[in-house]
């Protein structure tokens, strides 16, 4: 076991860079998990750090040692990858024992390794089968089993579960946890889909056009985004974001969304924002849970309005509800007993404890 | 889709079962509908396959004037001459060893293709595929004038390095391999670009396994490529064996089957038996003795491709 560090790797094809100067440090034990729209170089990233594609620029660390020409297989990592890439003509046996084989391991240690791991990963009864003969959750288990019995410094996975149905993955995600909870390997895990990342890691990196948009544990980059991606990319439904402009008015602070909708901030708020110059180019960002019905009782900065829903879905355990600003949809999250429907009128409480303000502009949160 | 057709077919039964078994319903059926439509070409292989097929079995036991019937006579007599034994041999000799270079040099060949990018790949595919395309008989007549011993661009360019000159087609030695190394040319490219499809077929990522689970090139190619490619190389194997045990062309332009024979393989001798000596039977005779050996290693080399087939 390692601990991994980027220093300003590139990643370039022809005049496209895929990568633009990353710094990372991924301590010993660590689940780092890599998210990002296809195209941000998470997957790229990925692969300069277990050896299959050349770094153009930068420094790759495994353990201290820097392995930027060292080949993979003297790296030792192992990875595990979307589609598997089990052989298909190796018995499940022969599949994860083949790293130890190529490298001489006596036969004892290897029956022992397989039998571990697979006991880990509950596959001992597939032992002799073919990976034709298995479903995508039980290849998915033997890939990983290939990668536990080398025992590497890093495990990769490369969207392990995109291959998966939806209640596979959610049951593979938790199996992975519970390996990783048990072997303690330094983990690297790509993916697209931020509630395995945010499930998954210790420290979720969010990547974007090649760059580190925030790095940070999930708590983190959900309750303070850096910027208006990390923000947007985190949670589902996703973060509104409205127009909206500061004003002083009776001497306190408030925010300005439509021409009859402004709120008072909250003190706190009020005293981080007040510099602030009293112009157009900022949204206010608030994530749906924070826009619910209004009721009797309303906490401090806890500001109601009135307005005529667009849309509604009922999810059973809430009620998502769209409606426009201006023109700028909205979606709230409202109780499924609220009485929320189509086309009609709902007040409406923003938490504003919980607001962001952002630059427009640059996307940074102020 | 499939389902939906034989669940169509098992209806139309059913029905035709209740009503009695009419000539419209008869008509009505998938299966004789589909007999119907390939009945022409039933007719042709019957026509050009089969008929010619029994034909020679029936020529094979009349006598040279085919005007008798002798039985296995003809085959008898075969066993008895010298020559036939070395026909077969020289068949055996000349079809395993040309096709275990043609896939030799097609598997290398193919490999290095494969690592071509792009656009080059294709042109160099193209012109590595001349061979095969230009018909044997013109090509081999250009292979005539290189192995001319006297005044060729072999020996001449061998006389460079005080080698030679080299009796390509005259002596047993030279000759066998000069027909050898001519089929091995021709055939070469065959192999090279059924490798080369089924290379493009091997999923990336299994190398890339196989990279971080420590494989060099070699265990790479061992352990992935060849086991991969199990089944093609199976059924190019055969096919090339059924070709190359049957050639023709190469050693009827080459050396007619000299010096002595030695050359000759059943197709060249039984041409010659047959048609220059007029022994009809004779040939059919000795044309019929490749069906048992083919036979034998379609056997052996198919053996577990229906069973690998399942596999990947």
């Amino acid at each position: 076991m390692a601990d991994v560090s980027l220093r300003k790797v590139i990643k370039r094809y022809d005049d496209v860079e895929a990568v633009r100067g990353i710094d990372l440090d991924i301590a010993d034990h660590e689940f780092i998990v890599l998210v990002g729209p296809s195209g941000c170089g998470k997957s790229t990233t990925l692969r300069m750090i277990a050896g299959l594609e050349d770094i153009s620029d930068g420094d790759i660390m495994i353990g201290g040692d820097v392995v930027n020409d060292v080949p993979p297989k003297d790296r030792d990592i192992a990875m595990v990858f979307q589609n598997y890439a089990l052989y298909p003509h190796m018995t499940v046996a022969e599949n994860m024992s083949f790293g130890l084989r190529l490298k001489h391991y006596p036969k004892a240690e290897i029956k022992a390794r397989v039998t571990e791991a697979a006991r880990l990963l509950d596959i001992t009864d597939l032992i002799d089968r073919k990976p034709k003969q298995l479903s995508g959750g039980q290849r998915q288990r033997v890939a990983m089993g290939r990668a536990i019995v080398r025992n590497p410094k890093v495990f990769l996975f490369d969207e392990p579960l995109s291959n998966l149905d939806a209640k596979l993955r959610v049951q593979m995600r938790i199996e992975i946890k519970k390996v990783h909870q048990k072997v303690r390997t330094t983990t690297v895990y790509v993916t697209h889909d931020q509630v395995e990342a945010m499930t998954l890691a210790d420290r979720v990196v969010v990547m974007n056009k090649g760059r580190i948009e925030q790095i940070g544990t999930p708590n983190e980059l959900y309750h303070k985004p850096a910027t208006r991606f990390v923000a947007g990319f985190i949670g589902s439904p996703a973060m509104n974001f409205i127009p909206c402009r500061l004003e002083d008015a009776a001497g306190t602070l408030q925010i300005r969304l439509t021409d009859r909708i402004a709120f008072a901030l909250p003190p706190a708020r009020a005293a981080r924002y007040n510099a602030l110059p009293r112009t157009d180019g900022l949204l206010l960002g608030i994530r749906p849970e924070h826009l619910t019905e209004s009721h009797a009782h309303l906490d401090p900065g806890v500001e109601t309005f009135d307005t005529v829903l667009d849309v509604t879905e009922p999810m059973g355990m809430e009620t998502l509800v769209y409606f426009g600003l201006d023109g700028t949809p909205v979606c709230g999250r409202v109780n499924p007993n609220a009485g929320a429907k189509d086309g009609a009128p709902m007040r409406l409480a923003m938490d504003l404890n919980n607001m962001h303000l952002l630059n427009e502009q640059t996307g940074v949160v102020l | 889709m499939a389902d939906v057709v034989v669940e169509q077919g098992r209806v139309a039964r059913a029905a035709g079962a209740r009503k009695g078994s009419s000539l419209r319903n008869t008509l009505g059926r998938k299966s004789t509908v589909a007999f119907f439509l390939t009945l022409p070409l039933i007719l042709l292989i019957l026509l050009l396959v089969l008929y010619p097929a029994f034909y020679s079995l029936y020529l094979a036991t009349l006598n040279k004037a085919m005007t008798k019937f002798v039985g296995l006579g003809n085959f008898t007599f075969l066993f008895k001459r010298e020559t036939f034994w070395m026909v077969v041999k020289q068949s055996c000799i000349f079809a395993i060893t040309a096709v275990v270079f043609k896939a030799l040099i097609g598997f290398i060949v193919a490999h290095f293709v494969h690592n071509i990018p792009g656009k080059k790949q294709r042109k160099w595919r193209g012109m590595l595929l001349v061979p095969w395309v230009i018909p044997p008989a013109m090509s081999t007549l250009a292979w005539l004038w290189l192995f001319d011993p006297s005044y060729s661009a072999f020996n001449y360019t061998l006389s460079f390095f005080g080698v030679g000159p080299i009796p390509w087609l005259g002596e047993t030695f030279w000759a066998r391999f000069s027909v050898i190394l001519v089929n091995v040319w021709y055939g070469a490219p065959f192999f090279l670009i059924m490798y080369l499809a089924a290379l493009k077929s091997v999923p990336d990522q299994l190398y890339e396994a196989a990279a971080i689970d420590g494989a060099n090139w070699w265990q790479k190619i061992w352990y992935v490529t060849l086991p991969m490619m199990r089944n093609i190389i199976a059924i190019t194997t055969l096919f090339s064996l059924i070709v190359t045990f049957a050639n023709f062309d190469i050693v009827r332009i080459l050396t007619s089957g000299g010096p002595l024979d030695t050359t000759h393989l059943f197709a060249t001798w039984a041409f010659q038996v047959g048609i220059q000596s007029s022994d009809i039977p004779l040939g059919a005779c000795v044309s019929l003795f490749m069906v048992p050996i083919l036979a034998v290693a379609a056997v052996f080399i198919l053996r577990d491709v229906s069973k690998r087939g399942n596999e990947a």
